[in-house]
């Protein structure tokens, strides 16, 4: 099946997503659409998927045109749609999702179970995307729920899937294992759109590339072109993901984790047994996929997680037990990762939320009162300071870009004398502009004594940052190791595998778990060790 | 690194990302030992609990009782044709302290298997069920209850919270709440007299409360979805409203012409013969009007239709990721009018039943308050169908008692009786009876982006 | 896109940038960032005061049509509606018009008493009206508070009987000086509404159970309770087999404003100072910044250090306070003569007081406004009903459309054919929290 995207234009109110775009998608290749983030690729696939209308242009199937007015039209179309936030429903089965909207039916509307359950198993048998069809998709791993929504497709006879960033929850070895079953696809005479933002990836696996660019099409490459040429027609400007900053200086240590265990509400250990040292002036880059324990471990450290063993203390202050609110007291800034969800009140206004967790102290509260001038004077200064685009003080901070709403939290937690600085996903969905900034004021933290902790899944961002990494897999730190060490360990790392054990058995996955004396030695040892004495790997 | 222990990596071969690796952390150590304890410390509490229970019945019920006195249980349903059972007559002394020591040992089965969730159930339904009868030979000793008429107005009363709670479920599996379930009753049970009494069929009248609750419904339905009002609140003015016309029809036609338009009778009993012939639950279950029947009916429709069929799959798909179901070409707002709707007869249904199924004539806010224990019943029933009618039938038999209690003048104020629902209910939202997961997308309405 | 675009199914609609609603509804309309926004903020001004008038007009509308399709007389004129159109259609004018001088001359003023009426006579239709606003305002503000923290306080029937108990059991059981014994009335009542409802805040904020369900619960249980209450001897009147409680004190009593002639009286000093109190707790006070950061975004709250489940618990015991300031008006107040507790002392309030709250847009002013609207309604609503011949049931109908209709901005306005009327996404006061479908 041949697929056309013709002069698609696609605008919200006064915003372009997407302008005059075309794009041909050939039988049996696999068709890469790069571009950054907010470049306008899902908005074009949401089209091409049925869940927007264009504005102008045409779709055009097999030299058909065609209108897609629901999800359903293009499902008949034969296009099928792997969601980045999956579209599963969490409490049915593999199969009841593969048949959703799809069902075997028998007379009555009854569901017949079990051919959905046999088509589940030939598609499983056919292309090798092993899963269990009577599993509850809640209960599976992101990988495994990724499979389901690629069978989702297969059951409908898509021919032309789309794959919209598909790596971002994947593992480098889970990514290996993706390619390998978009390659199978391929072969079968399936055509692939695969969006993502990753140059690496597209050099793996492409056939043709279409780059994206403030929702226009920007240029062609073939998969040969080096990354240096895809990376700057992708960003237009050559990107330095460099940050000025001098050797750190570590002194005393700060922040002490001492076999620290975190559950979930099921009772499993999101974080495991962690161990961490903290000093003065250095950067602590947390790296890792997402989901592995990251968010959890920030949360147990500022008291929104009660951890069920282990201990924290900060400058010999015993955290355990605190409330939030004591240990912002104690001198701890916390950016957390999901700023929408915790970070901001959206209905509060620029200068409430420069105030988020500082309205009970003095000088912006008193005995019970909010003191109004204070709280606009402090405004004023931070929006100075940062830079923060913004209307008025009294704006709503949801009417900011979302740029501007990661710095006024930046800029709130910022603006006190800090004890411990942790900055989940810093700049995660914010402008290059705004992102050097936060990374200079982040250093600039640094550089005054105070021990930082960043957390983020793009491992550009933790390199750049970090004096040491510690990489985190299924709860654990599998190992500290410094910024120095390769892509490819800090990969297996991020997979749970340590580098050096590696040639023993081929790839393969660590159990950190079924493992406990090896990492766990190798992390004590080298945890009080400063950065600046270690061997890269 | 360089001291990393060569072992330090189990490797598992061949398949990197095979789904075993991926299997939930177990906790270890301190970590699984809290897990533990804190399993273990509810069943402590609980148990203890269960046995101090028990030891107040001891002391209140058992010894409460003078020895001698026999609580008597009428098994023949009054005024019914049927074969007579005879009367049951327990010593009450005997079986109320029996009762009371039952309920200890289900205390003591509840902190001895702490890990068995069977246990665990068993043991609380054994300790409810002894305690209840501890309870009623005590209120019963020296005097006569029926027990068989108790039966038949938990029947009664659980009619109209069956359909009501069935019509919850529906809406809050699709991702409507419907707190409007008592404007439903109101309306159809009105809507029923009105048109019952003006077209001389009950039949019509059926007719009419299914197409009054509907219409409430479809009002819920178009305020929720199109317009995006807060459920909750939107139910509660909605239930207002009703309250208001119906109260004010009933004021200026019904009440000043009851003869013309307040007076549709009531359905006749059908008797199912040999079923009906069962000892003691035969003529309180199939010697019952059509409506009834229909209840029955709609039990099983609703729970093979909502867990069996494509209508239900896509319900409850709609109900729990709309997002996910609009992507597979389902009609998210669509699938919710139409069950909304859908579910709106079947509580109008429930509100008939209370004029042209028992009283035979409409009153000002006749309701008082049904619909709301409806919908205590969908989230005590844990918004499954089967769930929700057990939750209903509980109700019914809390406030039968009350009925069948009053004229035994015991010392427990029949209110406090007409209370158990409502308590009942809180302890169960409040998460002791255990946790209860709502459809996630309910009371959220779908907008495309 | 950009990550403030992505899937937020948390976030409420209102705080939307106008530039992510769907193309084509607003696409030649000029960009109105956040008229949902502006509905909760704007103190009913512009806009919205547009739609809060077409909906009482359209509420107005409804009830004619009701009071006409109950008419017998009326409908018989309709029989002949081809022969002679006029007679029906000036039955139905005569109908409505006569039901609404008459409501309007029980709750604003009376026309006919105007030039020989006493001073008293031309202020006892408003006099009638603050009356029956006083507990409207207290228990508007009880729904009020609760829904600016996030919680649906529908119990506020519960704890007006709740407050109107303690109130009364002051006011019999001791016998103190003038001024004094009102206080500790007022106190108990505060106490009551307050502890009573601080059960469901207390609920929600230790095991999560839904306060929705908890208060309504709860509503039936305080009737029950009052109903047995009312059987003890500890408070029925003696001498009595009907359920009614003793008599207060004098001294217990809401003194009357204005003498006995009119029954204003000094409750609606208080209600203002609750609204009063209630304006400041919101904008100017830390408490009131907790309260509604927890209300807005709980995730956020608890980020910034701010404990979610003082927050549910405080702000249910003072919205129960407040609905417990409504019990003792129910009681002490001019509206009760013999100042006594009854089987039915919350008169519906507490579910009148959730639209007065929707109304007021939650809001000090706006809910103050609302429950003297609907307190007029009510006033002029008994007048009807004996001159008029027309139920006073009609008013909760009228209230219960307005509602409706400020709910939902864009019904109101495709009924008028304003602008903007299919802009369907826009949030009306209580725009719910939506699953935002899939986002680019």
């Amino acid at each position: 099946m041949k697929l056309e995207l013709r002069g698609i234009t696609k605008r919200f109110g006064s915003l372009v997503a997407n302008d005059h775009i075309d794009l041909t998608v050939e039988p049996g290749e696999i068709h890469c659409l790069l571009g950054e983030n907010g470049a306008g690729k899902s908005t074009l696939m949401n089209v091409l998927y049925g869940l927007y209308e264009p504005t102008e242009g045409e779709i055009v199937v097999d030299g058909t045109p065609r209108k897609f007015r629901t999800a359903g039209d293009a499902i008949d179309a034969g296009i099928g749609m792997v969601h980045q936030h999956f579209m599963l429903v969490p409490v049915f089965t593999v199969a009841e999702n593969v048949m959703l909207g799809h069902e075997e039916t028998k007379p009555m509307g009854w569901l017949d179970r079990r051919r959905a359950r046999k088509k589940v198993l030939d598609l499983v048998d056919e292309y090798g995307l092993k899963v269990d069809p009577d599993m509850l998709v809640e209960d599976l791993p992101v990988g495994l729920q990724q499979r389901v929504e690629i069978l989702k497709a297969l059951v409908r006879d898509a021919k032309v899937l789309i794959l919209d960033e598909p790596t971002a929850v994947l593992t480098p070895q889970e990514t290996e294992e993706l390619f390998r079953v978009m390659r199978a696809l391929r072969e079968s005479g399936h055509s692939i759109v695969f969006i993502t933002h990753k140059l690496k990836e597209v050099k793996a696996v492409a056939d043709r590339i279409t780059v994206i660019r403030r929702g226009k099409v920007v240029g062609t490459a073939d998969p040969a072109s080096s990354e240096k040429e895809l990376a700057s027609l992708m960003v237009g400007r050559p990107v330095k993901l460099v940050v000025d900053k001098t050797e750190a200086e570590p002194g005393a240590v700060r922040l002490e984790i001492n076999d620290l265990t975190v559950l979930d509400g099921n009772g499993q250990a999101v974080v495991d047994r962690v161990d961490l040292r903290l000093r003065e002036g250095e950067i602590l880059g947390i790296a890792g996929v997402d989901g592995n324990g990251q968010s959890e471990l920030t949360q147990a450290i500022l008291g929104l997680r009660a951890p069920a063993a282990g201990s924290i203390s900060l400058d010999g202050k015993d955290l355990a037990g605190m409330s939030p609110r004591q240990i912002l007291g104690s001198g701890v800034g916390f950016v957390p990762e999901d700023r929408q969800h915790d970070g901001i009140v959206s209905d509060f206004t620029v200068a409430e939320n420069l105030v988020l967790d500082m309205v009970t102290q003095a000088p912006f509260g008193k005995r019970g009162s909010i003191v109004p001038s204070a709280v606009r004077d402090n405004a004023r200064e931070r929006v100075e300071e940062f830079d923060i685009r913004t209307q008025t003080i009294e704006s709503p901070a949801g009417t900011l870009s979302g740029g501007n709403q990661q710095k006024v939290v930046v800029a709130r937690e910022l603006s006190r004398p800090l004890r411990l600085f942790i900055a989940s996903q810093p700049t995660r969905g914010v402008d290059v502009g705004a992102m050097e900034f936060i990374h200079k004021r982040i250093v600039a933290e640094r550089d005054v004594g105070t021990p930082v902790i960043i957390v983020s899944t793009e491992l550009d961002e933790v390199v750049a940052l970090a004096d040491r990494i510690a990489v985190m897999y299924r709860g654990r730190i599998v190992d500290i190791v410094p910024p120095t060490t390769s892509r490819g360990d800090l990969g297996l790392l991020m997979a749970g595998v340590l580098p050096g054990a590696e040639h023993a058995d081929g790839a393969g996955a660590t159990r950190a778990d079924t493992a406990p004396a090896g990492p766990v030695e190798a992390k004590t040892n080298e945890s009080d060790a400063t950065p600046g004495e270690e061997d890269p790997a | 690194m360089t001291e990393r222990n060569p072992e330090g990596g189990t490797q598992v071969a061949d398949t990197v990302i095979a789904p075993h690796v991926e299997a939930p952390v177990n906790p270890t150590g301190e970590a699984a030992d809290a897990v533990r304890a804190a399993a273990r410390k509810k069943a402590l509490i609980t148990g203890i609990g269960f046995i101090l229970v028990g030891l107040y019945a001891l002391w209140a019920f058992g010894f409460g009782t003078s020895g001698g006195e026999d609580a008597v249980f009428g098994m023949t349903v009054p005024n019914r044709d049927t074969t007579h059972v005879g009367d049951l007559s327990l010593p009450a002394r005997g079986v109320a302290i029996a009762m009371s020591v039952v309920c200890m040992i289900a205390g003591g089965l509840r902190i001895a298997f702490d890990r068995s969730r069977l246990a665990t159930r068993l043991s609380i339904a054994l300790f409810l069920i002894a305690f209840v009868i501890a309870f009623l030979v005590w209120a019963v000793a020296g005097k006569q209850m029926s027990f068989a008429g108790a039966l038949q107005n938990t029947l009664l009363a659980a009619v109209p919270l069956v359909l009501g709670a069935l019509a919850g479920v529906i809406g809050e599996r699709s991702g409507v709440v419907n707190i409007a379930i008592d404007g439903q009753f109101l309306f159809g049970a009105f809507a029923a007299a009105l048109t019952g009494s003006v077209t001389g069929s009950l039949w019509a009248g059926l007719a009419a409360g299914a197409v009054a609750g509907a219409l409430i419904g479809a009002l819920l339905a178009v305020f929720a979805v199109r317009y995006l009002v807060e459920q909750v609140v939107l139910g509660v003015v909605i239930n207002l409203l009703v309250t208001g016309i119906t109260g004010f029809l009933y004021t200026q036609l019904l009440q000043k012409d009851p003869e013309q338009y307040n007076n549709p009778g009531v359905f006749d009993n059908i008797r199912i013969p040999g079923f009906a012939d069962i000892p003691v639950i035969g003529p309180v279950l199939f010697d019952v009007n059509v409506i009834v029947y229909l209840m029955y009916a709609l039990i099983v429709i609703v729970h093979l239709g909502l867990f069996h069929t494509r209508w239900g799959l896509r319900a409850r798909a709609v109900g729990e990721h709309p997002t996910a179901a609009d992507t597979v070409g389902i009609k998210v707002n669509a699938t919710r009018y139409r069950n909304v709707i859908m579910a709106g007869a079947i509580a109008g249904v429930g509100g008939a039943f209370l004029t042209i199924g028992t009283v035979g004539t409409f009153s000002k806010d006749m309701t008082s308050g049904a619909g709301y224990i409806a919908l205590a019943a969908v989230i005590f029933g844990r918004w499954r169908p089967l769930g929700a009618v057990a939750a209903a039938l509980l109700f019914g038999f809390t406030s039968a008692l009350a009925t069948s209690l009053q004229p035994l003048n015991t010392s427990i104020p029949s209110q406090f009786l007409q209370m158990m629902p409502y308590v009942v209910t809180i302890f169960a939202v409040a998460g002791l009876v255990g946790k209860v997961r709502a459809p996630a997308a309910a009371n959220k309405p779908y907008t495309k982006g | 896109m950009t990550e403030d675009n992505k899937s937020t199914p948390g976030e409420p609609s209102e705080a939307k940038p106008a530039a992510t609603r769907p193309a084509g509804a607003s696409a030649s309309a000029p960009p109105k960032p956040s008229l949902g926004r502006a509905m909760l903020d704007g103190i009913i001004t512009g806009n919205s005061a547009v739609v809060t008038f077409l909906a009482i007009l359209l509420a107005l509308v409804v009830g004619g049509v009701l009071m006409i399709l109950a008419d017998q007389d009326v409908l018989d004129q309709y029989k002949y509606f081809t022969a002679a159109p006029g007679d029906a259609l000036s039955a139905s004018w005569s109908l409505v018009s006569d039901a609404y001088s008459a409501m309007f001359k029980g709750s604003i003023m009376n026309p006919d008493l105007f030039a020989d009426g006493s001073l008293e006579d031309n202020f006892r239709p408003i006099s009638e009206t603050i009356t029956q606003a006083t507990p409207l305002i207290f228990g508007g503000l009880a729904v009020s508070i609760a829904f600016r923290t996030g919680l649906f306080n529908i119990g506020a029937q519960g704890q007006i009987i709740a407050g109107a108990v303690f109130a009364s059991w002051i006011g019999f059981v001791v016998d103190l000086p003038p001024v004094i014994h009102l206080v500790f009335v007022i106190l108990a009542g505060v106490i009551g509404g307050g502890l009573y409802a601080g059960i469901a805040g207390f609920l929600k904020a230790r095991y999560g159970a839904h306060e929705v369900i908890v208060t309504i619960m709860l509503n039936h249980i305080a009737v029950l309770l009052l109903g047995w209450l009312l059987t003890t001897d500890t408070f029925r009147r003696g001498g009595q087999s009907q359920p009614i409680g003793k008599d207060a004190n004098d001294n217990a009593v809401l003194p009357n404003l204005f003498g006995d002639n009119l029954r204003i009286h000094f409750g609606i000093i208080l209600a203002l100072l609750a609204a009063g109190i209630y304006w400041w707790l919101l904008n100017r006070s830390t408490l009131g910044f907790e309260l509604r950061a927890v209300g807005s975004n709980p995730d956020a709250a608890r980020t910034a250090g701010m404990s979610v489940a003082r927050a549910q618990i405080l702000a249910m015991v003072i919205a129960g306070a407040m609905a417990g300031l409504a019990g003792v008006s129910q009681v002490m107040s001019s509206t009760n003569p013999a100042h006594t507790l009854t089987p039915s002392i919350d008169a519906g309030i507490g579910f009148d007081a959730i639209t007065v709250a929707l109304l007021g847009r939650t809001k000090p002013l706006g809910t103050v406004l609302a429950a003297l609207l609907f307190g007029a309604l009510r006033a002029g609503g008994s007048v009807m009903q004996a001159s008029a011949n027309v139920s006073v049931d009609i008013v909760i109908v009228i209230q219960a459309v307005i509602v409706l209709f400020v709910a939902a901005p864009p019904l109101v306005r495709s009924i008028f054919r304003l602008r903007g009327a299919r802009e369907g996404a826009e949030g009306g006061p209580l725009a719910a929290k939506e699953t935002v479908g899939v986002q680019a």
